[in-house]
């Protein structure tokens, strides 16, 4: 049966020469939608979304229940071509080589076809926009919730005027309440953009007061949008403003073109042009009179050029003359495309108190932004905290022990594929591994040289070059995945304006355990009390009976533990490469110096001034962050002149000299 | 004064002789004016590393015997290349400007000249107008005083404040890193005017001497280099010895001692800071003309870093050590990283070089801190020991290298 | 790796015992100058393999005017003075044939001086911003109009896209490419004030704001779209970022010029299926020619798993061209080789033949990828080829000039003056 309706269809649709201007419904009427498809096989093979909302209106306008597989088999890439004869199946991939069709108009199973002679359609993103636009009015009253949300972020994304209706209609019959209220919203910025009753466009309008969605301003700021005329009088039409020449708005060059396209205004002939035309009216060797040697000078040019405007060779043009001059007498206009004064005054008012809003909206996500940065430096610093500001130990391969965290987390990941088992499992493991890299360390070189702080440095910086090039070596220069648990997937969002990355809160959340884990080993534990001791006076700790080589070794392994916890937080969110320290090193040299040495609270409020001083100097400058970060380190560097011991000196004997 | 000035210092004219000698061997056997056993382009490397010894004694200086480690001298160096190779671009590419324009059919304006030549220059990275800081570009003559000036200039402000706030020790070398990546972080982009991350490039090319080959322009660069070089360490042997020497080693041993003494540490350590920037800026404007082309990478921390342990591994406190560590480093990475080296097969693995050289290198810095923190001078020491043993009284500082009992009763 | 190189240094000394009486040259040198340490090593090293392979198979099929060919390779270690070093010496003294190297521009133009003045012969198989012939490179890579203009196009005809975020690294390559891109959006009617323009550094890692920024330019009811030049590692932040604020590449499509199927290996990509990339060739091209030249570099690196890439086939291709041009100069004189690769036909990886243009750049196809969830790209756009054109159309200093070694043995002419402006090259 389906069979052999096929074949009648294909003959039909051969017969009336599927190219040419083939009614779509009519033969839809006869035998379902696969002539329709044929009849705009070129559209549909090669679709374009310039050309495709043709034979989208067809399938639609077919009116056949099928219409509705058919858009969606193909918005979701499952519509099928058969090479040998064009048709299209609704197919569903069984495996790489071979695909279960099915037939649109009966819906049968044709069973299994190999893959080669099927061709895939493969509808482009805009395509698959329109496609979800025109199946908004089947799936705003489908029964799955899921299609009817997809609907609405179709009329998002391509909203068309016949949405308005389809949409109001749809809302009585709505049982999910937040599917509702998002529909009655959908269905107030519907009004704004389509409807033509202007009251209803302007209390839709109204209701938006305050609202800081984009979706909204999307609305209401078309509604403002104008272009500029020039007009001795006020011209007719809703006018928004006069304008004048030279301002942001109306560059003195726009005026005067509008000026000269409206007869108002000679053109001014450019530099270039006018050189054109001297080159143009060489004539024996000479220009207007002048000799073609003498015309280095642009006073020369001038005089030629006169001289070939008398004659009337070439426009007339007055040196000094210019547009500015010529603009002063013009009068701009800047006239609102929406024709209707009631709907333009009542959308600015409503755009004026969004963007209040919008404003005090964007400072508090600029807030977070720099709390997060802050928190990233503060956790990629608080390793050095220990090590440089309580020991003193300048550790150039703290970059390196952060690489190594990140690298553990990494090597993790490959061995326990589960996300957030292998997080759980990363994290002790990347203390254990740079706690012994670091206590090794100690060991081995830094504890011959802690009389010696700027060889440690030295020192220190082979280690880390050694490091980078052995990560290079084991792991490759490739970027590794690490890759964050799908629980921290996505964001936080209060609204449209501020929201943050819900792995950036859990780095803030970690930071804050480290500083609290920090206060708690520093101040309530032997350990912390036999580290002051011995950083304030070795010697005196050494004769009641502290150890200082243990302490110094179980301080700077701790120091370095942390530097890799920190590695496996930074690499969630960022690269893991074996450059991946470098990036930070210097950044936490100066936020431990900014704020202070010896005093967590001092690195904590260093990352802080960092990282709110970089988020502001961006949103100063927000096209260039290389500027931010420049402007943020000569900051620095003049804030250490005044402030040599950092934010929080430590004073009296605690300060050590 | 010079007679006595030679005399305390013998290695100053060992060093001078061995460097002319040096010079002379190459000459003999380049490819420019000698019998071309020596390829240009090792002519070139050989020219480079000269300047690299020359900013080394610069380090020396500053950090060896005024105990400031500066992390920023790279920025001094790239400074003074970015003066030149402005020059240097802003001729070669008036040349070819002037000879296209030439055939126009009307003789090009001034003005056309200079917008020609920036649509040229700054054509490569969008833009083709003429920023400010190219408005001496035109002129050699104050470009090169600002390869001295404007290293300087830096260097007596930064020092200045940084000096006169005590800044001192770690935090001071925390402090030139930030300079020099903040400085290299400005240049990296656009806006700076400087060509951004693509830098000045085809510095080799000298304008209006398009005929000379680079075999013979390489060897030009060796000399000018090796001039620089003796007359930079001349001078620098010159600043170390006598009174201001001493009391700037006194700084190193024990400022605080120093100032007690009534002494302006401030004003010292500023002098030398300058002093030291300025050397610099003339070994980097010697450098880029020989490497060809200069971007900011090239004052990234990480150079200034390499800066330390070339003299570090040379031995610091000594003028020749600096110059060993620089020679020595620098060449040896070469030969490593350029595939000469032959791999170690050592059976279950293959050592390539390439991949393997930064972790020796990096260990070495290590063992050389830990085990020989006079450096590769430290040899000499053995040698001189031997043969002048009553040459060496107690030491009168608390460091390695103070000046010695003998030598102060001089 | 090095069970290979042996048996290249055995088949190369037995190539040069056998052949030492026919010509004297022999063996043929071709020079690899890419960095294998450094930041750019991430990406160089790949290519490195590459001419390795591409050598080792020619000398299986016999070699070239019955010598064998051998690679020399040296490492410039990102540092782009020492790409000019390394240059100099790889033509003085290893006295190598052909280089086949450098990835970022400005290690190109630091080798450009070396190679016009020795007259040496490079192939540059990256994509980059134009605005260049030089007489002594080939240019393998794609030009603006073979990337970013069929890219913007696509994002305006068949996205609808109406606004436009430019964000790049902060060096020549995204610089240059969005000054073409801002003269080609404003001559297709968009206004200025709707092309945001960002740069950051290289490495950048911390997105979030300005992918919020991005975001909000969707406020005045525009579609906006990313065109994205941002290189190298910093792409991993960015794309993890875009994934965490949800941007779905139905609302904000991003569209790349420097991420490819070996950028995408450090990701997880299954948050970013659909977002776009436009290159010249994919991994995922469905042709014979791909699937055979995926499966020789599979058994030549011994890694089943890792990834081809748009300048690898670019080097494919290059590489071919110039074994197809010294067979038929019978010589592998710079000059003669240069005379017969002007109009060298080769297939490409991708289907259809690049053919080599008087200016030194390649005609091919462009295409258009949308990113799948298992990190490679599903081809939704290809182009018929595309002449690569060295001067852009699109900025008023560059639209007057051409490039034409052949007719008019210039690759800076201006063609209003008709005059040449220069014969080395600008760097």
């Amino acid at each position: 049966m389906p069979t052999r309706s096929r074949i009648v269809s294909l003959l039909a649709c051969l017969a009336l020469a599927c190219l040419a201007l083939f009614p779509g419904p009519l033969a839809a009427e006869e035998s379902g939608i696969q002539p329709v498809l044929q009849a705009h096989r070129a559209l549909i093979e090669k679709a374009s979304r310039r050309t495709v909302a043709k034979a989208i209106d067809a399938i639609v306008g077919s009116g056949l229940p099928q219409a509705q597989t058919v858009l969606e088999s193909w918005q979701a890439k499952e519509m099928y071509q058969r090479q040998s004869d064009g048709l299209f199946f609704r197919g569903k991939e069984i495996d790489r080589n071979s695909v279960e069709l099915f037939d649109f108009d009966s819906g049968s199973d044709l069973g299994a076809m190999s893959g080669a002679d099927l061709k895939q359609l493969k509808p482009n993103s805009g395509v698959r926009g329109l496609i979800g636009a025109a199946l908004v009015r089947f799936q705003l009253t489908d029964p799955d919730p899921a299609k009817r949300h997809e609907a609405l972020d179709a009329i998002t994304r391509d909203a068309e005027p016949s949405h308005l209706e389809a949409l109001a209609a749809s809302i009585a019959g709505e049982t999910d309440a937040a599917i509702k209220a998002a529909k009655e919203r959908m269905l107030r910025l519907l009004t704004i953009r389509f409807s033509s009753a202007e009251n209803e466009r302007v209390a839709a309008i109204r209701s938006f007061k305050g609202d800081i969605g984009v979706d909204a301003r999307a609305a209401l700021n078309p509604l403002l949008a104008t272009k500029v005329m020039f007009s001795a009088a006020p011209p007719s039409g809703n006018i928004a403003h006069e304008l004048s020449p030279g301002s942001a708005e109306l560059s003195v060059h726009d005026a005067h073109a509008l000026m000269v396209a409206a007869g108002a205004a000679t053109a001014i002939p450019t530099i270039d042009e006018r050189k054109a035309a001297l080159i143009a009216h060489i004539d024996g060797g000479r220009v207007g009179g002048v000799p073609i040697g003498q015309l280095n000078t642009q006073a020369a040019r001038d005089r030629a050029y006169a001289a070939l405007a008398r004659d009337g060779l070439v426009p007339p043009f007055t040196p000094g003359e210019d547009a500015e001059t010529a603009v002063k007498n013009g009068r701009f206009w800047a006239i609102y495309d929406e024709p209707s004064a009631v709907v333009t005054s009542a959308a600015a008012t409503t755009l004026a108190s969004i963007s209040t809003s919008v404003g005090l909206n964007q400072a508090l996500d600029l807030t977070l932004d720099a709390l997060s940065l802050a928190s990233i430096y503060f956790l990629a610093a608080i390793g050095l905290a220990i090590t440089f500001g309580v020991m003193g130990v300048i550790n150039m391969a703290h970059g390196e022990f952060i690489m190594m965290g990140a690298y553990t987390g990494y090597v993790v990941q490959q061995i326990v594929p589960d996300y957030t088992l292998s997080i759980i499992l990363a994290i002790p493991l990347a203390f254990a591994v740079t706690f012994s890299a670091g206590v090794a360390m100690e060991r081995l070189v830094i504890r011959w040289l802690y009389h010696r702080p700027l060889e440690t440095l030295l020192a220190t910086f082979g280690i880390s070059i050694a490091l980078q090039q052995l990560a290079k070596n084991i792991f490759g220069t490739q970027a590794r995945p690490l890759t964050a648990p799908g629980w921290l997937d996505g964001a936080w969002e209060l609204n449209d304006v501020v929201g943050i990355s819900y792995i950036r809160i859990a780095i803030f959340v970690l930071a804050l355990v480290f500083l609290a884990i920090y206060l708690w080993i520093m101040n309530r534990t032997r350990l912390g009390l036999e580290t002051r001791a011995v950083t304030q006076n070795p010697k005196m700790a050494g004769s009641m009976g502290i150890n200082p080589d243990r302490v110094n070794m179980l301080t700077f392994g701790l120091g370095s533990g942390i530097a890799g916890i920190a590695g496996v937080a930074i690499g969630l969110f960022a690269k893991v490469t074996s450059e991946l320290g470098q990036d930070y090193i210097v950044q936490s040299f100066m936020t431990v110096v900014v704020g202070g040495v010896g005093n967590v609270w001092g690195t904590l409020a260093g990352a802080t001034l960092i990282g709110f001083l970089q988020k502001g100097i961006e949103w100063l400058n927000p096209s260039n962050t290389l500027a931010a970060q420049t402007y943020m380190i000569v900051f620095i560097i003049i804030f250490i002149q005044f402030r040599p011991r950092g934010i929080i000196a430590l004073k009296g004997r605690a300060a050590g000299d | 004064m010079t007679r006595s000035f030679v005399f305390r210092n013998p290695s100053v004219l060992i060093f001078l002789a061995l460097l002319a000698l040096f010079t002379l061997g190459v000459t003999a056997v380049s490819e420019g004016f000698g019998v071309g056993l020596m390829s240009t382009s090792f002519v070139k490397t050989l020219g480079k590393t000269l300047c690299l010894a020359l900013v080394a004694v610069a380090m020396d200086l500053v950090w060896g015997y005024c105990g400031i480690l500066s992390l920023g001298h790279f920025a001094f160096f790239g400074l003074g290349g970015y003066m030149i190779g402005m020059w240097l671009m802003y001729e070669r590419t008036r040349g070819i400007v002037e000879t296209s324009l030439a055939e126009a059919p009307i003789p090009p304006t001034p003005q056309e000249v200079v917008d020609a030549i920036g649509n040229q220059i700054f054509g490569v990275v969008g833009s083709s107008d003429f920023p400010l800081v190219w408005s001496f570009a035109d002129s050699l003559t104050i470009q090169l005083f600002l390869v001295v000036a404007l290293p300087g200039l830096l260097a007596l402000i930064f020092g200045w404040l940084a000096f006169r706030s005590r800044v001192t020790g770690v935090y001071l070398s925390i402090l030139t890193q930030a300079m020099t990546l903040a400085l290299s972080l400005y240049l990296f982009q656009n806006d700076s005017g400087l060509r951004g991350n693509n830098g000045l490039s085809g510095l080799q090319n000298l304008p209006g001497l398009n005929a000379v080959p680079q075999s013979t322009v390489s060897v030009w660069f060796l000399w000018a280099s090796a001039l620089a070089l003796g007359l930079g360490y001349l001078l620098a042997a010159w600043v170390v010895s006598g009174k201001f020497g001493s009391v700037v080693r006194g700084i190193r041993d024990n400022e605080a001692r120093v100032r007690f003494l009534g002494y302006s540490v401030e004003s010292y350590k500023l002098v030398i800071f300058t002093l030291t920037a300025m050397i610099a800026g003339i070994a980097g404007a010697l450098y880029y003309p020989q490497a060809g082309i200069i971007n900011p990478a090239e004052i990234a921390p990480i150079a200034s870093i390499y800066l330390a342990v070339w003299v570090a591994i040379g031995g610091r406190g000594r003028l020749y050590g600096a110059v060993i560590g620089a020679v020595f480093v620098s060449l040896i990475s070469t030969w490593f990283t350029g595939g000469q080296a032959p791999d170690v097969n050592l059976g279950f693995y293959t050592v390539k070089w390439v991949d393997w050289w930064l972790i020796v290198l990096g260990l070495s810095f290590v063992l050389v801190t830990l085990f020989a923190p006079k450096g590769i001078g430290g040899l000499f020491d053995l040698i001189a020991d031997r043969r002048r043993p009553d040459r060496h009284g107690d030491d009168l500082g608390p460091d390695q290298g103070s000046l010695r009992e003998k030598e102060a009763v001089e | 790796m090095t069970f290979l190189k042996r048996a290249l240094a055995a088949t190369t000394a037995l190539a040069a015992l056998s052949t030492a009486a026919m010509a004297a040259d022999c063996p043929i040198k071709v020079g690899v100058l890419h960095s294998l340490s450094g930041t750019m090593a991430i990406s160089e090293t790949t290519l490195k393999d590459t001419m390795l392979m591409l050598v080792d198979q020619q000398n299986k099929k016999g070699g070239l005017l019955g010598c064998q060919l051998e690679a020399e390779v040296v490492d410039p270690a990102s540092d782009w003075p020492l790409f000019a070093e390394k240059a100099r010496e790889l033509l003085t003294v290893q006295k190598v044939d052909v280089i086949f190297g450098a990835w970022t521009s400005v290690s190109r133009k630091s080798v450009l001086p070396v190679l016009e003045e020795l007259n040496g012969l490079m192939f540059y198989p990256v994509q980059y911003e134009g605005e260049e012939s030089s007489k002594n490179v080939f240019y393998t890579g794609a030009a603006p109009n073979q990337q970013a203009i069929p890219a913007t196009d696509y994002f305006l005809d068949e996205l609808g896209v109406e606004k436009f975020a430019l964000l790049g690294t902060d060096y020549v390559y995204p610089r240059t490419t969005n000054n073409i891109l801002e003269a080609y959006l404003k001559a297709k009617g968009i206004p200025a004030e709707d092309i945001f323009v960002n740069y950051t550094p290289f490495g950048h890692s911390d997105w979030s704001k300005i992918v919020s920024d991005v975001k909000a330019l969707g406020a005045d009811g525009k579609k906006v779209g990313v065109i994205s030049t941002i290189n190298g590692d910093a792409n991993i932040g960015f794309y993890k970022e875009l994934a965490a604020q949800g941007i779905s590449a139905d609302d904000i499509p991003v569209v790349a010029f420097s991420v490819g199927e070996e950028e995408l290996s450090g990701l997880d990509t299954t948050n970013l299926v659909g977002h776009l990339a436009a290159w010249n060739y994919f991994m995922s091209a469905d042709t014979p020619e791909n699937a055979a030249f995926i499966k020789e570099w599979h058994d030549f690196i011994g890694d089943p798993k890792r990834v081809t890439n748009d300048p690898m086939e670019a080097h494919y291709i290059g590489f071919n061209m110039w074994v197809n041009a010294v067979t038929e100069a019978g010589t592998t004189d710079v000059d003669a080789v240069r005379e017969h690769m002007w109009g060298q036909e080769f297939p490409n990886l991708t289907g259809g033949t690049a053919k080599m243009g008087v200016n030194h750049h390649l005609s091919k196809p462009v295409l258009i990828g949308e990113i799948q969830a298992d990190g490679q790209f599903d081809v939704i756009s290809q182009t018929e080829p595309v002449p690569g054109d060295a001067w852009t159309d699109y900025l008023p200093e560059s639209a007057v000039l051409t490039s034409d070694w052949k007719d008019l043995g210039c690759g800076m002419y201006n063609t209003e003056t008709k005059s040449c402006v220069q014969i080395k090259s600008n760097y």
